[in-house]
């Protein structure tokens, strides 16, 4: 069968959101995207931002180069002109035509300007695009005074950009008060009472009749009331209408106050042509908010699959800040329906507002208005939408908690069913799933069901729901190692430490049971070596290992290994930099630079690493224990000794750490770096253990991390002198390694210890646990003790038995192949291998 | 009939090494474990990892998981059964092989 071809007019959020739907659906189709504006699809619900810190590429929602990646072709900065339903292609005003078998129209909706006379002059603008952003910000440019026409939802969004510009903001409304489709009386008016408290002018049933020219200031507008006010710029945000032209112009059937009408399952009256979003009218209802645009373009999708969903409308409840001012609006906001009920808590002193609607039985949420404060909006809205019961005092959903009244509808007590994040249509099941799928993490959570990535407005109930669920989790699941070991790792550590156990077989015989794994054995060879610190390929020892410590090197995707030795502090000599040409050009290796001021030499057959290391430790070199959980480089500047600007040797510094704790094995691996002077050019702050030359000595940062997580080390201990800054790290490192969890970076381990800093000072600087002098004697063990195990190994015929692919033969893998690129190997990708085996046939 | 392969003292105790072998007339690479705790002693899979695409089977940890002996891919950490090949994680298996002990030597049963 062909592919379907799709093409959607219009790259909106809505829009947007309809092509990454399908292009990570099953339907196999040609995705075409034209938008009208010059950029891809971007956030328009944070549009004021702009004016407040944020670059308009802080918006994007997707960017050219990840459409391409998702194989849709994009145009933008074209608008399509003509649908042609005969012959089912669409023409752009640049002449350019797309055949399509469905369409699905996204056009949005344009800003609806008032025909007040004197519209149309200069410095009356509109305010709906980023493009509009750059003609208010020019308009406002060394000017005093801004008006918004318009107290709904958007117009105070506005308001905030024309605040945020640095003039004086004024607001212009017909109707009788603010957000009068969102709030009622008593709301209307706290949020003017605020946002006058912010400075921004309201002016209310104000009917606009001239827009002339004005003297003090460039416009001026005339009331029918007979009053007037001057301003430099006009900026109308005073509602919105349906972009439907292009829908009229093909004779598809619109709504009586405009609006592509559609059914549920977003087909327009043309079977192949689909609308959503706001250009789209749904029984005589415009959805103007971006998750039912969001439900639309899914259900849109789905009518392409198997799998049919139908839109048949949505809950407009929304939460949001306006000019930094919670309000929140849900259901029936205004208490219209009959029966219902209201609760109202006003509090002129704090400016807050809260009402809440309930049925005549006082057993259902109605809707609610909150102004001032929020944070009851989720409860309520769970209330809402799931119909769950109210508890008999109704009114303390909304009053000020009371000592000992807890009011907070728990997380628990939500139906797995109840939406948690409405624009990407997450629920409470869904998040439980991902938790039970792996995830760890609100962040991860996220991630993996993009949850209160949208407005962003459930992200506290998201933590909320997370939270529980992860502490249920704990009280429920286990913090065992693994099934053969019922202790978490910081327990076995203190067994091996108290035991005196140096086998795992004794260890597993008195405290587990079963064979072990490749969790336990490795994390237990972890621990005996933190506290023995005996050769890595001792007989007891080895089937423990992970691969890369059993070869003393880094297995790679294709099962060769890479080779790092060791260079403290990235200072190397000319000698050595040639052997290490030498040896890469002997074996083949692929050479690179680290990010750890060292070099690694990739795709080192097993049976080469004897002979390899053999030429290296000669050249003076030694493991660099890039394979290992331990130490892997101390990063340094050039300090002092070359620097202009260095006030300590940072290089001898780095040298000298670098060389006592090489080879201590960890929980996971840590990495140091040494900076001589606040330049910071070794990015200390970025390590495990940083530390930072001043005039007067050392500052000592721990717990840092770059890589996935990135997280500034915190400043420990300032202007230590040498011996006591070895002192503290000795303690820090070994009380990590004593207490982190496997494979836990020290800044993970960190966030996690009750106290923080202040906490971890006391352990390390005052002793107060006293524990110091035993955790310094565990450091000096580990460093009298050491060995460059290749040094070892090579030595010792029975440690090298491995070393060999094959026991019987002395062939080599077949399945290792490898190819040129920029005058260097790397591995053969699959198709390449295919190539060369045909070749080697013929 | 039973094919040498190499003797017990080549064998890693409780680990994997691996064998260059003919099998139905085409070379093979197969991973032998040496568990000497367990009734059976040895086992042999096939040394491709169909899920990491290289041949590195032999160079996993051993272990159990459940009522399961298993290998733990060197690469991506799948585990695969001793007894029947078969991956816990992925609908994936490898070949198994009778391999054993026949006085000092290690021997391939066919």
């Amino acid at each position: 069968m062909n592919k379907l071809n799709v093409v959607v007019v219009g790259n909106g959020m809505v829009g947007h959101h309809y092509v990454e739907t399908l292009a990570n659906s099953k339907v196999d189709a040609n995705i075409t995207v034209i938008g009208g504006e010059t950029r891809p699809a971007y956030d328009r619900v944070h549009l004021s931002e702009v004016f407040d810190g944020k670059q308009p590429s802080d918006l994007a929602m997707t960017t050219r180069e990840h459409y391409i990646e998702l194989g849709v072709d994009a145009h933008f900065g074209d608008f399509v002109a003509t649908i042609d339903r005969v012959a089912k292609k669409v023409i752009t005003q640049g002449g350019r035509e797309f055949s399509y078998d469905k369409l699905v129209l996204a056009t949005g909706s344009y800003p609806f300007i008032p025909p007040v006379p004197g519209h149309d002059q200069a410095h009356c603008l509109a305010y709906r695009t980023i493009d509009d952003l750059a003609e208010i910000k020019a308009s406002a440019k060394g000017k005093k005074v801004g008006v918004v026409i318009g107290g709904g939802l958007l117009g105070l969004e506005c308001a905030n950009a024309v605040k945020n510009l640095g003039l004086e903001a004024h607001v212009v409304e017909f109707a009788p008060g603010l957000m009068g489709v969102q709030l009622d009386n008593g709301g209307s008016s706290m949020l003017r009472r605020k946002i006058e408290a912010l400075g921004v002018k309201v002016h209310t049933s104000k009917a606009t009749q001239l827009i002339s020219k004005g003297s003090e200031h460039r416009l001026k507008m005339e009331f029918a009331d007979g009053t007037e006010l001057e301003t430099d710029m006009i900026v109308f945000s005073a509602g919105i209408r349906p972009y439907d032209q292009l829908a009229r112009d093909a004779d598809l059937k619109v709504g009586e106050r405009g609006g592509i009408e559609i059914d549920y399952q977003c087909k327009t009256s043309d079977e192949s042509i689909f609308a959503i979003g706001e250009c789209a009218v749904l029984g005589n209802f415009i959805y103007g908010l971006v998750a039912p645009g969001y439900r639309m373009a899914e259900a849109a999708v789905s009518q392409l699959t198997e799998d049919k969903n139908s839109f048949t409308g949505a809950d407009m409840s929304t939460k949001l800040k306006l000019l930094g001012v919670d309000v929140g609006s849900i259901g029936d906001s205004k208490g219209v329906a009959d029966g219902s009920r209201a609760f109202v808590f006003s509090d002129e002193r704090d400016d807050v507002y809260k009402r809440l609607n309930v049925s005549a039985d006082g057993k259902k949420v109605l809707g609610a208005t909150l102004v001032g404060d929020c944070d009851d909006y989720d409860t309520i809205l769970q209330y809402y939408l799931n119909d769950i019961e109210l508890p008999d005092k109704p009114e303390n959903l909304i009053l000020p908690a009371v000592a000992g009244a807890a009011t907070s509808l728990g997380v628990d007590a939500l139906p797995m069913t109840a939406s948690i994040c409405s624009c990407h249509n997450v629920s409470k099941g869904d998040i439980v799933d991902a938790i039970d799928g792996g995830c760890q993490s609100v962040a991860d959570v996220k991630g993996c069901t993009s949850a209160a990535t949208g407005c962003g407005g459930c992200a506290a109930l998201l933590k909320n729901v997370v939270d529980f669920e992860l502490s249920a989790r704990g009280l429920e699941v286990n913090t065992d190692l693994c099934e053969h070991f019922k202790h978490t790792r910081k327990d076995l550590f203190t067994i091996v430490q108290s035991t005196q156990i140096k086998t795992f077989d004794e260890l597993i015989k008195k405290h587990g049971s079963g064979h072990g794994c490749d969790i336990c054995k490795p994390t237990i060879a972890s621990i005996m070596a933190s506290l023995w610190n005996e050769h890595v390929l001792e007989t007891d020892l080895l089937p423990l290992q992970d691969t890369n410590d059993t070869f003393m090197a880094n297995m790679q995707k294709d099962g060769t290994y890479s080779v790092v030795p060791r260079v403290p502090a990235g200072e190397i000599l000319p000698d050595q930099l040639i052997v290490l040409g030498q040896v890469a050009k002997q074996y083949g290796l692929y050479s690179k630079i680290t990010g750890g001021q060292r070099v690694d030499l990739f795709g080192a057959k097993m049976n080469d690493l004897p002979a390899i290391w053999s030429a290296l430790i000669d050249a003076g070199f030694e493991t660099g224990h890039a394979y290992a959980k331990s130490l892997r480089t101390v990063k340094s500047c050039v300090g002092s000794t070359w620097c202009r600007y260095g006030v300590q040797d940072s290089v001898s510094q780095a040298i000298d750490i670098e060389n006592r704790y090489k080879g201590l094995r960890s929980p996971h691996k840590f990495k140091m770096a040494v900076s001589g002077c606040t330049r910071e050019c070794a990015e200390a702050q970025s390590k495990d253990v940083g530390i930072i030359a001043t005039e007067n000595g050392w500052n000592l940062y721990v717990c840092g991390n770059g890589g996935m997580k990135p997280r500034h080390a915190d400043l420990f201990a300032t202007d230590l002198d040498t011996e006591t800054l070895i002192k503290y790290i000795d303690r820090f490192l070994m009380f990590y390694v004593r207490t982190a969890d496997r494979l836990q970076r020290t800044s993970t381990w960190f966030q996690g210890l009750d106290g923080g800093l202040p906490y971890l000072q006391e352990v390390i600087i005052n002793d107060s646990l006293g524990i110091a002098a035993e955790l310094e004697a565990q450091m000096q063990h580990v460093v009298d003790t050491y060995q460059c195990e290749w040094k070892t190994a090579i030595n010792d015929q029975q440690k090298l038995k491995r070393f060999k692919q094959f026991v019987n033969s002395d062939k080599e893998d077949e399945n290792v192949v490898l190819v040129e690129e920029r005058g260097q190997v790397r591995p053969a990708n699959s198709v390449e291998k295919k190539r060369l085996a045909l070749k080697a046939v013929s | 009939m039973t094919t040498p392969i190499c003797s017990v003292d080549a064998l890693a105790k409780n680990s994997g090494i691996c064998a260059l072998l003919e099998i139905n007339g085409q070379q093979q690479q197969v991973a032998i474990y040496y568990l000497p705790d367990t009734q059976q002693k040895v086992f042999a899979l096939g040394n491709w990892d169909p899920l990491g695409q290289a041949n590195v089977m032999s160079r996993g940890i051993l272990g159990n998981v459940g009522d399961q002996l298993v290998v733990a891919s060197p690469l991506y950490k799948q585990h695969f059964s001793l007894i029947s090949g078969k991956c816990l994680e992925d609908d994936v298996s490898i070949p198994v092989f009778k391999i054993a002990i026949e006085g000092e030597s290690v021997v391939l049963i066919a």
